[in-house]
């Protein structure tokens, strides 16, 4: 077998465990939390009869070591178990919640991670001079300010003065690609003002980084233009730190996104979990601990991938 | 006032000329954007109705975690979804009173002991099914039940039993009640087909709309009820109720004209609206107040002249002006304003006065300092009245220490636990039921632990009393113990804040909570 499908298989397993890990973690953090299920289920008028009663019924009073094994088994298969509040099964309410979260994720990381690079690429080509202090300002000014601050800014001149977009980004299914897209306009911009600077910074430390080495120095002795040294012999050697970063913010454009989600009132995750911790709807929670969990596990593995695939000296290791 | 700016906006009133070129028709009369957009709206008014078209309201308070039952709804959201799909058996009326609804006409025995509800009769549910008197016993009895998780369990205690005969619906009570049909408006006793048993999230109702569709703390889409019996409700074609939690995105969604009306516009943000020209701000003056509330029982407030030194060392016109930013009127320690319909106007005041504050410090003997807890979400603003309380109580002599406790676990760890907090009340359509909520010895959220056997008898003998001159004098006389004896600071009533669009015509003040008792969308039409 080749050395690289061992190395995958690895990352896999040793992810696999992390989750593992951190599901001990979020079960044992809700089990810390005061109260129970069934206390915040009844509530203040609760008979301590009501109570054992509903504890008997919900199974809380096995022991937590066989309730946590017996709540990972449904969720290794799908079931997350059903809302306290609602009464209604978790998995179907979060597809559509986590839909509409990774429908967002999705659009601000098509144009946020080209155009990073893009301009990373661009600042390398002309580094010192004014092009690339312009791109470093502006998006070093984005990421400074808060993402609430971005966002009334741009509900105030391009929603409320321009009328070119929405201030409130509520989609729902019967809603067309088009219409969706234009729905979620604010909201993307501000996601990728927000999470364009880190990327954009990495590509150019990393590309400047391999451009002192001295092949590059031949390329440019060949007569090569600019450009061309950086996107063809430069970029390849830095495309590991480049994912890692990208797959970061990818990670925070999922799981980071609750102000974003609650000033254009878009239905998604972040809205989602805050709404059932305030009611201490911990089955919920626990399902939204797990979920962001995995999704940060996940992207961060796709990175460690990436590096090794594209670095032959990870590829093969002595 | 030219008569051909007058025919224009009522030619825009009926649709047959679009708003824009009006405004610059006014504009080269050198009328400004403000007035000519009012002369819109009184003609709007005096044209009348227009039927069709699409109104979006945006309203605060809904979350994913609510459910269609009308027993547990507890928002403004919650309340607004109801009234669109259900209907009680009465309603509050515009100017007080009340507004029969499922039931035609109501009477009640000569002691105000039986009272008869006699059902409308043809009307029937959104599923086709026609309305019975069993189906509102059904309703009732799934409110009244000892297993009921309803809000309004509180208000169906005081029923001995209840039958369905024909076409009548005949409540017996324990006790003489006159107000009963006011405890029928109850948000929560929306009539459904067999009281909801089988399925209470259903939304199958007898209102003027239908719901279509909907994502629970998102979006609620309704169609007109075709078959719906009263003709003044229910302009618009479709209604599309959207959650808007957050302040700013309620203003611009408003301002950006995403939706044709929201409520609770903040105060400090509401006289900058209403000088957009589209928009215009609407308050209602309300039975809602903000409170500072002392436990009776528990030392050191179970001493009257300490509450009283507290009652007088709070600056009420102050807190008036800078919390509730002038929209709002100051309150006199009991929970009762021009709001309710036996309200007194002659009450001595309680003003701000540190000399008496004092001079009842010194009476009540008690030397040190008080403990006052508050949060944000007690209401809006209330660690800032707090603090512009413990600089008034410092005039006075007062030592006030604020102790600010997060917003979550508010309600269930401060409020009716400790023995000094801010809080609010949104007010009952009733004396009676304020007084029976929350002042009754006995009441589920006494939360001043106030117990007066005096006001206690007042209180059972008022609502047995026909005579509406006697009844009056009672509630003074209760109100007066309140202000004297009880452990409730009330500096100040806020008004209900509202925005509206003037893509909608046909606002009117209204009686009960925000956005005209939450009928604006069905009472408001679509004008241009």
């Amino acid at each position: 077998m080749s050395p690289l499908i061992t190395l995958v298989a690895q990352r896999i397993a040793l992810g696999l465990l992390l989750l593992l890990a951190v599901s001990v973690l979020i079960f044992a953090g809700t089990e810390l939390l005061p109260g129970d299920v069934a206390a915040s289920i009844l509530g203040q008028s609760a008979t301590p009869e009501a109570l054992a009663n509903m504890r008997r019924d919900m199974g809380l009073d096995e022991p937590a070591v066989s309730r946590y094994f017996s709540w990972l088994f449904s969720a290794i298969q799908g079931d997350l178990g059903t809302a306290l509040t609602s009464g209604q099964e978790i998995s179907s309410q979060i597809a559509s919640r986590l839909g509409n979260t990774l429908f967002l994720a999705f659009w601000a990381a098509v144009i946020a991670v080209p155009l990073a690079v893009f301009l990373g690429l661009l600042a390398v080509r002309y580094e010192g001079r004014w092009p690339d202090k312009a791109i470093s300002a502006v998006t070093l000014a984005s990421i400074s300010l808060p993402e609430f601050f971005i966002g009334y800014l741009l509900i105030y001149f391009v929603a409320v003065k321009l009328g070119w977009f929405p201030s409130v980004a509520t989609i729902y299914p019967s809603m067309s690609l088009g219409e969706k897209l234009h729905a979620i306009g604010l909201p993307v911009a501000v996601l990728v003002m927000v999470v364009l600077a880190h990327m954009m910074r990495m590509t150019r430390a990393a590309i400047l980084n391999v451009m002192q080495s001295a092949y590059i120095e031949t390329a440019e002795l060949k007569g090569l233009n600019q450009f061309k040294i950086i996107w063809r012999h430069a970029f390849p050697n830095a495309i590991a730190p480049v994912v890692n970063v990208v797959m970061l913010n990818l990670a925070y454009l999922i799981v980071g996104v609750v102000v974003v989600e609650v000033i254009f009132v878009y239905p998604g995750m972040g809205q989602y979990l805050v709404d059932h911790v305030s009611k201490r709807d911990v089955p919920v929670v626990q399902a939204c601990g797990l979920i962001f969990a995995a999704v940060y596990i996940g992207l961060n593995l796709i990175a460690d991938v990436v590096s090794i695939a594209t670095n032959p000296r990870l590829r093969h290791p002595k | 006032m030219s008569n051909e700016l007058k025919f224009l906006s009522n030619r825009v009133a009926r649709g047959l000329m679009d708003r824009r070129s009006f405004m610059g028709r006014a504009a080269a009369m050198g009328v400004g954007a403000t007035a000519a957009s009012s002369l819109i709206s009184t003609a709007a008014l005096a044209a009348g109705p227009i039927k069709g078209g699409t109104i979006k309201v945006g309203v605060q308070g809904g979350a994913t975690t609510d459910s269609l039952d009308p027993a547990t709804a507890a928002n403004d959201t919650a309340i607004q979804v109801l009234r669109m799909w259900g209907e009680p058996l009465v309603e509050l009326g515009q100017s007080g009173g009340l507004e029969p609804k499922v039931a035609e006409s109501f009477s009640s025995s000569p002691d105000a002991k039986i009272w008869t509800f006699k059902i409308r009769s043809g009307i029937s549910f959104s599923d086709g099914k026609p309305v019975t008197a069993e189906d509102v016993l059904a309703t009732m009895k799934r409110h009244a039940g000892e297993e009921s998780k309803s809000g309004a369990l509180g208000i169906m205690r005081g029923i001995e039993s209840m039958k369905a005969e024909g076409d009548n619906f005949i409540v017996e009570l324990k006790t003489p009640n006159a107000d009963l049909p006011y405890l029928m408006t109850d948000y929560h006793l929306i009539v459904q087909p067999d009281g909801g048993v089988n399925d209470p999230a259903g939304a199958i109702g007898t209102g003027p709309y239908i719901l279509k569709d909907y994502e629970m703390g998102v979006r609620f889409v309704f169609e007109k009820n075709p078959n719906y019996w009263d003709s003044e409700l229910g302009h618009a074609s479709t209604v599309e109720v959207l959650v808007l939690n957050d302040d700013t995105a309620r203003t611009s969604a408003l301002q950006s004209g995403q939706v044709d009306m929201i409520n609770r516009v903040p105060p400090r943000v509401a006289g900058l609206m209403d000088r957009l020209p589209n928009v215009d701000v609407r308050t209602t003056s309300g039975p809602g107040h903000y409170v500072f509330i002392m436990h009776c029982d528990t030392a050191p407030f179970d001493n009257k002249d300490l509450r009283l030194a507290l009652k007088y060392a709070i600056n009420r016109e102050e807190l008036v002006e800078k919390i509730l930013f002038g929209y709002g009127s100051v309150g006199n320690d009991t929970p009762i304003n021009g709001s309710y319909p036996y309200f007194s106007d002659d009450l001595p005041v309680h003003s701000y006065d540190p000399d008496k504050a004092a001079y009842h410090l010194k009476q009540s003997g008690f030397d040190g300092s008080v403990l006052l807890r508050t949060s944000d979400n007690s209401f809006p603003s209330a660690p800032d009245a707090s603090a512009l309380f413990q600089q008034s109580a410092k005039a006075a002599g007062i030592q006030l220490d604020i102790k600010r406790e997060p917003n979550d676990g508010y309600w269930s760890e401060v409020w009716n636990q400790q023995p000094f907090c801010t809080s609010y009340w949104g007010g009952r359509p009733t004396q009676d039921q304020m007084f029976s909520t929350a002042y009754l010895s006995t009441a589920d959220w006494n939360d001043t632990r106030f117990k007066s056997e005096s006001f206690d008898d007042l209180l059972l003998s008022a609502r047995a009393e026909l005579d509406d001159v006697k009844r009056k004098e009672m509630y003074r006389e209760m109100s007066l113990i309140l202000m004297e004896d009880g452990g409730l600071i009330c500096p100040m009533f806020n008004d209900f804040i509202d925005a509206t669009s003037n893509r909608v015509a046909g606002w009117e003040t209204s009686a009960g909570y925000d956005l005209m008792n939450s009928y604006a969308p069905m009472k408001m039409w679509v004008a241009g």
